[in-house]
């Protein structure tokens, strides 16, 4: 049965352009941050969740109707769009900064993102919004589930596996927590973060990478959305971690109990 | 002094003007279509569509490629997965248009996936630099409508192709070849053998170049395309000292019966065809010989900055500096050669003489720096297990196939001639 308009999904995925993770970080003389000249890439966790929006269109084929992503940067994180277009993304929607500005928070990406939705209301509402669980840069783990926030939308962190019934308009996650794996059931509109585990990102072809040339990004800036991106933390100083010390050996596990008193690691005194 | 300099201008059609354009020139993406306004760009400048494509064939390299490096040179043998994830990669098809399956890309992006792969394996990467640059533009550019729809799908999807012209008598003089076609009603009756044909083991596809009519000597030449199946005989795997995942084989031809139609060009034009396909072959191989030369590097160097004896990194020390800054430098020429004798092709421009020097100078280079890899890594470049050595095995061919450093030199020399004399 062909699914009807009402039950067409918009998959909606943000992406941010961040350091490779192949990269060796360096911190910057002035310790205020790390040296930018380096490779940059998609975060890693933002491919996966290209890649499972993908795939869920060959899994639902026409009941999904789009696949838009979303980026928030500078001139450069145009390429970032390409490569998620030439994985199968179908268009794009680049958040313009200036080169200069800094990168911004979890808390106003959250926003922008809000008014994102806000705009697409009345074309191409979102049923599904797929995000990296986290930023390889900062590790804030923070935007999604306050998108979610945000839009009183439910939210499915850390997903391992993603299965959509676009008939229902339901979701049933997989979640990696500490205990294990949790399986939630979501109503759509939903807010899913991806984990590791949930997929393989594809490479791009290249035939797909150029059919990416022709599909369209709309270039809009922060005031469009009416949103203000001024970072409200302050770094103060970043260092690289203490180097390692060499460890010791120990004989028996009671020489062991002594190292770890001394060390001030137990909650027995000395 | 000057005036030849200001006639050569005149009439050499490969002299370059030199200007200076404004940065905002610089992002101008480059077609193939050559413009009455020429833009001027540095020769490390690519579209976004090329930068993606190395950035793709990076990651490929890596993820698919270099797990197998080791086992495939040991063993002498190509793991299919890797020509499967070519293929699934949209390499095996890189200037082919897009409704014959390819990726209609440049020229340029063929010779970034040809260097790219070179960095991680150079035997996989003259696997698709044959493919590529003989066999699909073969037939792109010679072959009929009819024959271009029935062959460059199958080339962009799931066939590998081979390219047949060498033989045990006819090496550099390709066209001392002796191998003979005989026209027989609507068929063509093949008869002789071929020798040192790379991807013979693993094609289906193969570009056979025999001669229809010896009284005419070179002009009896004619390029026919066949299919395994119709009965190509692939004789002894040749054991190479490298690029060993490649396949080198003998292939014989036993009363192999070809259709008429799968004449590519005209008959006793084959020449002309082997001539200037092997001329943009050139630069495909100086792609594979800087990535070569690169990959080694690559491997070698970061290593010199871990290794310290005497209290130091062994990379830090002047004499160690100075050899890995000159290495540098080789492989930086090399790579402008090999990338302007590729836009000049983009542009229509001769690009002969250019590739010539790209091919010559990329396979020096892949052999010096290869070498001297080994020697910056000691004892550890020595063993096959960190995979440095294999690269100074992998360059020797380099300075053979596709037309011998001589030939070059020759082809080289014979511009000056003109040029000068």
């Amino acid at each position: 049965m062909r699914p009807t308009a009402s039950r067409l999904l918009n998959i909606l995925v943000p992406v941010k352009r961040t350091i490779d993770y192949a990269v060796k970080i360096r911190v910057n003389p002035d310790q205020k941050g790390v040296d930018l000249n380096v490779k940059h890439s998609m975060n890693p966790f933002d491919e996966i969740a290209v890649e499972e929006a993908v795939r869920l269109r060959e899994k639902l084929k026409d009941a999904v109707k789009s696949i838009k992503v979303v980026t928030i940067g500078g001139t450069k994180s145009q390429e970032t769009l390409r490569t998620a277009l030439a994985m199968g993304a179908d268009s794009g929607i680049h958040v313009s900064l200036a080169d200069s500005d800094p990168t911004p928070e979890p808390l106003g990406v959250a926003k922008a993102l809000r008014a994102v939705i806000e705009r697409e209301k009345a074309k191409t509402p979102v049923d599904l919004v797929i995000l990296g669980k986290q930023a390889i840069d900062d590790d804030s783990s923070q935007t999604g589930q306050m998108l979610a926030g945000l839009l009183n939308w439910p939210q499915a962190t850390f997903a391992s596996k993603l299965v959509v019934d676009a008939e229902k308009k339901e979701a049933n996650v997989t979640r990696e927590i500490d205990g294990g794996l949790e399986e939630l059931k979501c109503r759509l509109p939903l807010v899913v973060t991806t984990d590791l585990r949930l997929n393989e990102p594809r490479y791009a072809s290249l035939p797909n990478i150029m059919k990416a040339k022709k599909k369209p990004i709309e270039k809009i800036t922060p005031a469009d959305l009416g949103v203000d991106l001024a970072p409200r933390l302050e770094t103060l100083k970043v260092a690289e971690p203490p180097k390692r010390v060499g460890g010791g050996k120990v004989e028996n596990v009671d020489q062991l109990i002594e190292k770890l008193k001394e060390a001030g690691i137990t909650a027995v005194k000395a | 002094m000057l005036r030849t300099a200001a006639r050569s201008l005149k009439t050499n059609p490969i002299a370059r003007t030199w200007a200076v354009m404004p940065r905002a020139a610089r992002t101008f993406s480059r077609s193939s279509v050559v413009s009455s306004q020429a833009v001027l760009n540095s020769l490390d400048t690519f579209t976004d569509e090329e930068q993606m494509l190395r950035e793709t064939v990076q990651k490929f390299a890596q993820d698919v490629i270099a797990p197998r490096v080791r086992d495939m040179d040991e063993n002498e043998m190509m793991d299919p997965a890797v020509i499967k994830g070519l293929f699934e990669a949209g390499l095996m098809g890189i200037e082919t248009s897009s409704e014959l399956g390819g990726a209609e890309a440049s020229f340029t992006s063929a010779i970034i996936a040809i260097e790219e792969l070179a960095k991680v394996d150079p035997s996989v990467s003259v696997l698709c630099d044959v493919h590529n640059t003989l066999v699909n533009t073969v037939i792109r550019k010679y072959g009929s409508k009819e024959q271009q729809e029935q062959w460059l799908p199958k080339l962009s999807e799931s066939s590998l192709g081979s390219f047949c012209l060498s033989e045990s008598v006819s090496g550099s003089d390709a066209f001392a070849l002796q191998t003979r076609a005989k026209k027989d009603g609507d068929h063509w009756i093949i008869n002789g053998s071929k020798m040192w044909i790379t991807n013979s083991y693993e094609a289906e596809t193969f570009l056979i170049f025999a001669n229809t009519d010896p009284s005419k000597g070179y002009r009896g030449i004619t390029c026919f395309i066949a299919t395994k199946d119709m009965g190509v005989q692939i004789a002894k795997k040749e054991q190479k000292l490298g690029i060993r995942a490649s396949s080198t084989c003998s292939l014989n031809f036993d009363d192999l019966k070809i259709p008429a139609e799968n004449v590519i060009g005209e008959v006793g034009k084959g020449y002309k065809i082997a001539i200037e396909i092997l001329n943009e072959g050139r630069i495909g191989i100086a792609a594979q010989m800087i990535g070569l030369a690169q990959g080694a590097f690559d491997k070698a160097v970061p290593y010199t900055y871990q290794r310290t004896q005497f209290g130091q990194p062994v990379g830090t020390f002047q004499g160690m500096a100075f050899q890995i800054a000159q290495a540098a430098i080789d492989i930086e020429t090399a790579r402008l050669l090999t990338y302007n004798a590729a836009r000049r092709k983009e542009e229509g421009k001769d690009f002969t003489r250019e590739a010539a020097m790209a091919k010559y100078w990329s396979s020096v280079v892949a052999q010096k720096v290869s070498g001297s890899a080994i020697e910056w890594a000691g004892g550890v470049g020595f063993t096959r297990e960190t995979g440095i050595e294999k690269y100074w095995r992998d360059s020797k061919i380099g300075a053979i196939y596709e037309g011998t450093s001589n030939i070059q030199l020759q082809t080289i020399a014979k511009f000056v001639q003109k040029q000068y004399s």
